[in-house]
C-alpha cells in the first residue's frame, strides 16, 4: 500500500499527472452543465417577454 | 430515396439528433468513466514496474491516451468542418465546434503530463523538440478555432470560418505523428504500433489500450453534450426548443 502511494519515489510526478487528467476531464464534463442551464434560462426569458408583449398588444385596452 | 439516406436525413434533423444524443449521452459518460477507472486501477496497481523508469513510467497510462485523443479529436473536428463547408450541413458545423474544447482539453492534458514525465526522466519540464513543439502548435490551433468561433456573432458564419481554420490546421497532424521519426527528438518513438510488433509487454499494453478506449467513448459523450447545447442555441426560436425549455423549467432545471 505504501509502495502504491510513494510510487517508488516518483509520487509527485505520477499523482500530479493522474490529478491533471482526472481534474481536466471532470471540468470538461461539468462546464457544459452550467452552460446548458444558462441557455435554457435565456430561451425561457425570451419566451416570457414575448408572451407579455403579445398580451399588451392584443388583450390590453378594450 | 433509399432507407439509408432517409435514415441519415432523419438523424440530421435537429430534434431527432437532440433526442438520440440525449439517450446516448449517459451511456458514453458512464461506460467511459467505468472503463477509465478500471484502466487506472490496472495501470497503477496491476501492471508491473518498468525495469528502467521504475514507477514513473505509469504516467504513460494517462499521457499517451490523452495525446492520441488530441489527434483523434482534431481529425474528427476537421472531418466535420470539411462536410460542413462542402455540403452546408448544420449538424456537422455543430459537431466540429463541439469537439474543439474537448480536443483542447486532451491536448492540454498531454502537454502537462508530458512535462511531469519529462522532468524526472529527461531532467527538464520542457524542450523545444519537434514532438513537443508540434503538440503545442496543436493546442494553439484548437484555441484559435474556439476563439474564432466565439468572436463572430452569427453562429453559422462563425462555425464556417472556424471550420476553415480547422481544415488548414490539418497539416499539423502528420507533423505531430511523424515528428519522432522525421527528426531526432528527445521524445521517444511510438511504443504501440498498428503496423508491426509493439514495443511493450502485454501486462502494460492492455491498461493503456483500455484507457484509450475509455477516452474515445468519453470524447463522444462530451461532444454530444456540447452539440445538444449548441443546437438549443441555434434553434432557439423553434417549437421543439421551446418545448424543451419549458419542460425543463417546469422540472426546476
Amino acid at each position: 500500500m505504501a509502495e502504491f502511494i510513494t510510487m517508488g519515489g516518483y509520487a509527485f510526478y505520477v499523482w500530479a499527472s493522474i490529478g491533471v487528467f482526472v481534474g481536466v476531464l471532470a471540468l470538461d464534463a461539468l462546464a457544459p452543465l452550467a452552460q446548458r442551464r444558462r441557455v435554457l434560462a435565456d430561451i425561457r426569458g425570451r419566451l416570457q417577454r414575448r408572451a407579455a408583449r403579445e398580451q399588451r398588444e392584443h388583450g390590453g385596452s378594450p | 430515396m433509399n432507407i439509408l439516406t432517409l435514415w441519415f436525413h432523419k438523424l440530421g434533423s435537429p430534434p431527432t439528433f437532440y433526442r438520440l444524443a440525449g439517450l446516448l449521452l449517459p451511456w458514453c459518460y458512464g461506460i467511459g468513466l467505468l472503463l477509465g477507472l478500471v484502466a487506472l486501477y490496472s495501470g497503477l496497481v496491476l501492471a508491473p514496474r518498468d525495469y528502467q523508469q521504475g514507477d514513473a513510467y505509469r504516467i504513460i497510462f494517462v499521457h499517451v491516451p490523452a495525446a492520441w485523443m488530441s489527434l483523434f479529436a482534431y481529425a474528427f473536428m476537421a472531418a466535420n468542418a470539411f462536410i460542413a463547408l462542402v455540403w452546408h450541413i448544420k449538424l456537422s458545423e455543430i459537431l466540429a465546434m463541439a469537439s474543439a474544447p474537448v480536443g483542447a482539453a486532451f491536448t492540454f492534458i498531454a502537454l502537462v503530463t508530458g512535462a511531469l514525465w519529462g522532468k524526472p526522466m529527461w531532467g527538464t519540464w520542457w524542450t523545444w523538440d519537434a514532438r513537443l513543439t508540434s503538440e503545442l502548435v496543436l493546442l494553439f490551433l484548437y484555441l484559435g478555432v474556439i476563439g474564432l468561433n466565439a468572436a463572430i456573432e452569427d453562429r453559422r458564419q462563425a462555425a464556417r470560418a472556424a471550420g476553415f481554420l480547422a481544415l488548414i490546421g490539418v497539416v499539423n497532424l502528420p507533423i505531430v505523428h511523424f515528428s519522432v521519426t522525421w527528426w531526432n527528438t528527445l521524445h521517444q518513438g511510438s511504443t504501440i504500433r498498428l503496423m508491426g510488433p509493439s514495443k511493450i509487454d502485454a501486462a502494460m499494453a492492455w491498461p493503456l489500450l483500455l484507457m484509450a478506449l475509455a477516452t474515445h467513448i468519453w470524447f463522444f459523450g462530451s461532444v454530444l453534450m456540447r452539440a445538444r447545447i449548441a443546437l438549443l442555441q441555434l434553434e432557439g426560436g423553434k417549437d421543439w426548443v421551446r418545448k424543451v425549455a419549458l419542460d425543463e423549467g417546469a422540472a426546476g432545471g
